[in-house]
């Protein structure tokens, strides 16, 4: 039983780190249906931008709490992100948004490589420690053990998915959103300005993926320019098991990849005698996603056009 | 239409073996290429560089002493290579390096990559002294080309397997890999060795080598109470690997290998790396005969040593020495000089078997203790 809730708890932990980079994938596609593969680099560039923050201030003002330190280091990372995200979609997006649905698929993998590039020529090919100025407070329940880092991903990714929701549900911003995801052209002609809704989205998604980048750099106590690579595709693949396009769907797909992935490499050794061993994680989280596809081929909320946003 | 495709097909071809076959004049010295070959992108740039600058400085210490062959005054060129860690790029920049005309290659660093390009390099008949490649199948290939200078995996884990039961008295022991070359090949070992010492391997898992997450892998092992956690694999993954096993509170002792004992593995792991156990092939940096004089020029010219810059600096040395004895720079006169090497370097003496392998490498068992590697005790691996 310590055993389940152990692993309950690191999938819970990794899932809503996948949802909460899953939501900017899911959020791009709603809108354009372009599939952003830059925004793993924009969770990674988040990551490196608040570790250089908090490097400095570690080395400046040793007296600091962790959790001042932390906050300016977010402080710095997310308007970071939010203007790259920006910068990326005027750059490389806008002028392709009416060309052939290949072209911006190719400047979004051309972007991510630049990224990397750019990331690895500022902060070298060194692996960054993440300085030790949090309390490495951990607790114990039921025989399983859950840090203060992980209760703090938690609490603060289902706040962010909450504050979200309530954003594209309740807002104007979020009508005029949901109203382009629905129809460019009429939502146009319905006076709501189709290039800043875009043009918002790409920054609220690039907001999301800066905090998730400093949650993972925090998390694993280290941060790289290749990391991006590897968590944008775990994400994108959430999305797409969730349903692309659907912000509850992207939530639900990234917990239960990081569940599946969780239980899966616990379990998998155990169950099958030995015959596979954890080396099948990716393998059993992939095959579950295409059981998923095989029977919704539209995710599992994916909702045909209507309420994605 | 056709005649002149062909035409242009012989013309590009004559071109193309024009370039960088015979060696280069330069006035009146002749310029010799060597190649040099590690991972300088992706999450072990760091430990390619370093073999890189190890390289390096033997190629710019020998260029300054002035080396003559042949009656000809030479003069190396280092041509160094990226290949990103990745079996397939190694065998593309091989090709690369072949093509370039390189008559000597230092290197690869990792296993997986420096198997298969040893295959290329043995087929131009190019020498090729890996500085940290120990996977026990490169030079079980039988390629005369194939040389290292470094401790072999089954040397390395024979004596890690046998130091976990007997020394450290672990009863029961998990072991995980990365699934390349190296990790398997060495926990495979471990594994051996361990049970032949009497030891219990209570759990097997696997990982990749660029994870960062092993809490799953971890809670399933943590459920089986193991009293050492053995990882055969790098030091990226080590560090975040050795914080989450503290996340979890489990008691069971962390053993590595060479990937781990790394300055990089403390800097990563912080106050968590406390207790931290690993080995490296060979004697530590301060135990070297040359040691202090290489920590010096070394960190002089690129800052911190990471791990296997002396080998690939000896290595170097090791190839121009046969050069050296040759009074050649043909790989065919050169090569065969290379079996009969006695060469004292700065990691000790290096002598070669019949296969190409170090003779009677040396372990060395190092534990992290006040956020610094104390070295144990060094083990001399049996024959």
């Amino acid at each position: 039983m310590d055993i389940f809730l152990q692993q309950l708890i690191n999938g819970l932990v990794l899932g809503s780190v996948y949802a909460l980079v899953a939501l900017g994938y899911t959020m791009v596609y709603g809108i354009l249906e372009l599939i952003n593969f830059a925004h793993g680099e924009i969770t990674m560039m988040g990551a490196m931008v608040s570790l250089a923050v908090i490097g400095a201030l570690a080395l400046a003002a040793p007296g600091l709490p962790g959790v001042l330190i932390l906050g300016a280091g977010l402080a710095v990372a997310i308007p970071v992100c939010m203007a790259l995200g920006l910068l990326i979609e005027r750059v490389a997006y806008r002028p392709l948004r009416h060309a052939p649905r290949l072209a911006p698929l190719i400047t979004a993998i051309g972007v991510s490589i630049i990224l990397q590039n750019i990331a690895m020529l500022i902060w070298g090919k060194q692996y960054i420690p993440f300085p030790a100025i949090l309390p490495q407070g951990r607790h114990e329940i039921l025989g399983a053990s859950i840090s203060d880092t992980q209760i703090a991903i938690l609490v603060l990714a289902v706040l962010i998915m909450l504050t979200l929701i309530l954003v594209v549900q309740k807002t104007r911003l979020g009508r005029a959103m949901r109203a382009t995801a629905q129809s460019r052209q009429v939502a146009s002609l319905m006076g709501v300005d189709v290039n800043r809704v875009i043009a918002s989205t790409f920054v609220i998604g690039s907001a999301l993926a800066a905090v998730a980048g400093v949650m993972v750099s925090a998390y694993y106590g280290l941060a790289h320019y290749y990391m991006g690579f590897l968590l944008g595709l775990k994400a994108f693949s959430a999305a797409v098991l969730g349903g692309i396009g659907n912000l509850g769907g992207a939530m639900l797909g990234g917990l239960l990849l990081g569940l599946i992935e969780s239980f899966g490499a616990g379990y998998i050794g155990d169950l099958t005698g030995g015959f596979l061993g954890s080396h099948y994680q990716d393998v059993f989280a992939f095959f579950v996603l295409i059981a998923v596809l095989v029977f919704r081929p539209s995710g599992l909320l994916g909702a045909r056009v209507v309420e994605r946003a | 239409m056709t005649g002149h495709t062909l035409g242009w097909v012989v013309v590009a071809a004559a071109l193309v073996a024009g370039c960088g076959d015979k060696p280069q004049q330069n006035g009146d010295n002749q310029v010799v290429l060597i190649g040099q070959v590690s991972p300088l992108t992706g999450p072990q740039a760091h430990l390619g560089k370093d073999n890189e600058n190890g390289a390096r400085l033997a190629l710019d210490e020998i260029n300054a002493a002035g080396l003559t062959l042949g009656g000809k005054k030479v003069v190396l060129e280092l041509k160094s290579e990226d290949d990103a860690a990745d079996p397939k790029t190694a065998t593309t920049v091989a090709q690369k390096l072949v093509d370039e005309g390189v008559i000597g290659v230092i290197g690869h660093l990792n296993s997986g990559a420096t198997i298969p390009a040893s295959k290329i390099y043995s087929d131009n008949a190019i020498p090729q002294i890996s500085p940290s490649a120990t996977a026990v199948a490169y030079t079980a290939s039988g390629f005369k080309t194939a040389y290292r200078v470094m401790t072999n995996d089954a040397q390395q884990g024979s004596v890690l397997g046998n130091y976990a039961v007997t020394k450290l008295g672990a009863k029961k022991i998990a072991i995980i890999d990365d699934r390349t070359a190296y990790g398997q090949g060495l926990a495979d070992e471990v594994e051996k060795a361990a049970k032949a010492a009497g030891g219990e391997v209570v759990a097997r898992e696997y990982t990749s080598d660029r994870s960062t997450d092993f809490m799953a892998i971890l809670t399933s092992i943590k459920g089986k109470a193991p009293d050492l956690v053995f990882f055969g694999g790098m030091d990226p993954q080590a560090a975040p690997m050795i914080k989450q096993m503290k996340q979890l509170g489990m008691q069971a002792k962390f053993l590595g290998g060479d990937g781990a004992q790394t300055p990089k593995l403390i800097e990563l792991a912080g106050a968590d790396a406390e207790g931290a156990l690993a080995s490296n092939p060979g004697l530590p940096l301060d135990a070297m005969p040359g040691g202090s004089a290489f920590k010096a020029k070394f960190e002089a010219k690129y800052g911190k040593i990471q791990n296997y810059s002396p080998y690939a600096y000896d290595a170097m040395h090791v190839m121009i020495d046969a050069m050296k004895r040759a009074d050649s720079s043909d790989p065919a006169k050169y090569l065969a000089e290379l079996p009969k090497t006695d060469y004292q370097g700065v990691t000790g003496r290096i002598r070669f078997d019949a296969r190409g392998d170090i003779t009677g490498g040396a372990v060395t068992l190092y534990q992290v203790k006040d956020g610094k590697w104390q070295t144990l005790e060094t083990v001399q691996s049996g024959k």
